[in-house]
């Protein structure tokens, strides 16, 4: 895996009005990463990807795509650098008035010159891939939640991107269906060579698919540790890095202990 | 505890009710003794009577459970109570005598500390800062309006240079939705208003004699102003709350955030078609309502005036100008307007939850309403002063 750095994060400040939600984050991305943002609930996390997807704009602070400075870009540059990622959204976010090969195709009628054979061979071919081949001309209301995840991946993957992000992709999914799909996007990774920043909590994922995180702390308003998952399990002496790593059972030893 | 296992276990009714009994061990505690039944739909003591004992010379406090029959949520939300008010006047609270669970109960319940600024909405605020903060939201609201006139301006140039993208498809729908699938009810409305007018006029002109001039109020008032009043209105309550709905779940569904991030503008995909689809459609309703007033009309005419039916074609064919059918079709089209921008403003604009679903789609249609009676006035003053009256 190169260490090139894809994504720069400085001096971040987040904030909605007059409250700040987190200060000072600073992290880099790496090229082929999957790269974890984490923390409690309600600590901003969803916010942060939304300022890194260009929904929300920072109240503070730079992020870089390679050298380019993404906010201070107008709305059509900064489109140019969206088409380069791919987004799949808590619920899936499919639009419902249209049909899963709609939705796969809508990226590509819109930014290539393939002619609709070709399009509905691609459709095809990504919506095998997260496992929904035949599912073409359902629509999101008919399939299950787990499957419009996958449907949302196809559509994030339709033009071949070089960052996917996910928005929370286990959260209401069965072990087994989580586990599925953390496992696509270790394949959609390696075989793809995209960079995957992934905002969750669920520690399985985490530590199944993670080489990289930030660690988001409500309480401080700021991040708090960053680096591999796996590491930061070993060797982080923060107490709040540890109870959430190891679900609160090392600190509760400890007081037990103590 | 025996108090614990009764818990799961359905009571006969002949348990003995709930009861307090207070005793003084020594001078400075107060014991209190928890007897029957304390549970959920059956009487209890009043809290009162254990405050009144609690004012005389109490410094501790210690419980006897052991005539307690049954318990549950009752229970703990009294020892609550008890212990809130004993910590208010600094008197020691002894948890041993209580049944296990309560105590358990009761450290859950105590273990995080109350949060005590969630209520900040509910602070008194000052009436000048009330002033100010609405006159805000005011500004912010106006502007909000301009910006998506402005992004819906634009869009329409786009489509006009021929580079807006949206799917034909959805505007076939569209269209289909507010034109053919509204006849029924434009129908059935529009001719009621004109039996109504009909009716109406009807009463006054008899006693001049003069009932064929029925045919002339029933297809002035529609062709000019009422057909589009009325099919606007009932567009805006039919289509506009529709839009509203429609953009306002896929607000929440995180749909449009989708389209953005795609570089997909959602003023040009979404509200585009809806609103080209309404604008066209509309005119052609308003002409629709027209005729059914005027329909309305006859029947009145001809059913209980007894006009013959070609006199009252006639008087309304020489009634109504061209000028008049103009200006009629101006107005649905304005109504078109407005009312897809209602109810497109409001579904953009809703929040990311249920509730504010709702509360687009009624905004829609109250502001689509207003929007049509405020646009009626100035379109009829204005006709009079460039002459078209």
């Amino acid at each position: 895996m190169s260490s090139e750095t894809h994504i720069r994060v400085r001096h971040v400040t987040m904030a909605y009005g007059s409250f700040v939600l987190m200060r000072d984050l600073n992290f880099d991305i790496n090229r082929g990463d999957i790269f974890i943002i984490m923390g409690g609930s309600g600590c901003g996390k969803s916010t942060l990807m939304k300022i890194l997807i260009g929904l929300k704009s920072p109240a503070v602070g730079e992020v870089f795509y390679g050298d380019v400075n993404f906010w201070q870009l107008d709305p059509a540059q900064r489109n140019d650098i969206m088409k380069g990622i791919g987004i799949t959204y808590q619920s899936g976010a499919l639009w419902s008035a249209m049909t899963l090969a709609e939705n796969v195709g809508l990226p590509l009628e819109r930014y290539t010159d393939l002619s609709p054979a070709e399009i509905n061979e691609l459709i095809s071919y990504k919506l095998a891939l997260v496992g929904l081949a035949g599912f073409e001309d359902f629509y999101p209301s008919e399939i299950s939640g787990g499957m419009r995840k996958r449907a949302g991946l196809a559509r994030a993957i339709a033009l071949d991107p070089e960052i996917v992000f996910f928005d929370e992709p286990s959260a209401g999914l069965d072990p087994i269906s989580s586990r599925s799909l953390d496992d696509l996007i270790l394949e959609i990774r390696d075989s793809l060579k995209t960079t995957v920043v992934m905002v969750t909590h669920e520690l399985p994922s985490i530590f199944a698919v993670g080489n990289n995180s930030v660690f988001l702390d409500p309480e401080t308003r700021t991040m708090i540790a960053s680096g591999d998952p796996h590491k930061l399990l070993k060797e982080s002496q923060d107490p709040k890095v540890q109870a959430f790593l190891t679900r609160g059972q090392e600190t509760d030893d400890a007081k037990k202990l103590g | 505890m025996a108090a614990e296992k009764k818990m799961s276990s359905p009571h006969p009714a002949s348990l003995p009710p709930a009861n307090l009994v207070f005793s003084r061990p020594d001078p400075d505690t107060l014991c209190v003794q928890f007897s029957g039944r304390w549970e959920l739909g059956h009487n209890r003591p009043a809290f009162e009577k254990f405050e009144r004992e609690l004012s005389i010379n109490v410094k501790r406090l210690t419980f006897d459970t052991r005539r307690l029959e049954a318990w549950d949520s009752v229970l703990v939300t009294f020892f609550l109570k008890v212990v809130d008010r004993c910590r208010q006047k600094h008197i020691g609270v002894v948890h041993a005598g209580l049944p296990e669970g309560v105590q358990r109960l009761f450290s859950l319940a105590t273990a995080v500390p109350k949060k005590t600024d969630a209520h900040q909405a509910a602070k008194k605020r000052s009436s000048l800062y009330v002033v100010g903060e609405n006159a805000a939201a005011f500004y912010n609201s106006a502007r909000d309006m301009l910006t998506f006139i402005g992004e819906v301006s634009l869009a329409f140039v786009q489509l006009l240079r021929g580079q807006a993208h949206f799917r034909n498809s959805d505007l076939g729908l569209f269209i289909l939705e507010c034109g053919a699938e509204s006849l029924p009810i434009v129908s059935l409305i529009s001719l009621l208003v004109g039996v109504i007018l009909a009716f109406v006029g009807a009463i006054q002109l008899a006693v001049f004699g003069a009932q064929i001039y029925v045919a002339d109020l029933v297809g002035i008032a529609m062709v000019r102003v009422l057909g589009a009043v009325m099919a606007g209105i009932i567009m805006a309550g039919r289509t506009g709350s529709a839009f509203a709905a429609q953009l306002g779940t896929m607000q929440v569904n995180e749909e449009i955030d989708a389209l953005k991030t795609l570089g997909i503008s959602p003023v040009e995909f979404l509200v585009l078609p809806r609103m080209l689809a309404l604008v066209l459609m509309m005119p052609l309703l308003g002409l629709y309502a027209d005729l059914m007033g005027v329909l309305g009309g006859l029947i009145v005419g001809v059913g209980m005036l007894d006009i013959d039916i070609l006199e009252y074609l006639n008087q309304s064919q020489n009634a109504i100008r061209l000028v008049d059918f103009w200006v009629g079709l101006f107005t649905a089209a304005v109504f078109g307007v407005l009312v897809s921008l209602a109810g497109c403003l409001r579904g953009m604009q809703c929040g990311r939850d249920s509730a504010a679903v709702g509360e687009a789609t009624t905004s829609a249609v109250v502001t689509g309403i207003v929007a049509i009676i405020v646009a009626t006035s100035v379109i009829t003053i204005a006709c009079n002063v460039v002459g078209l009256g």
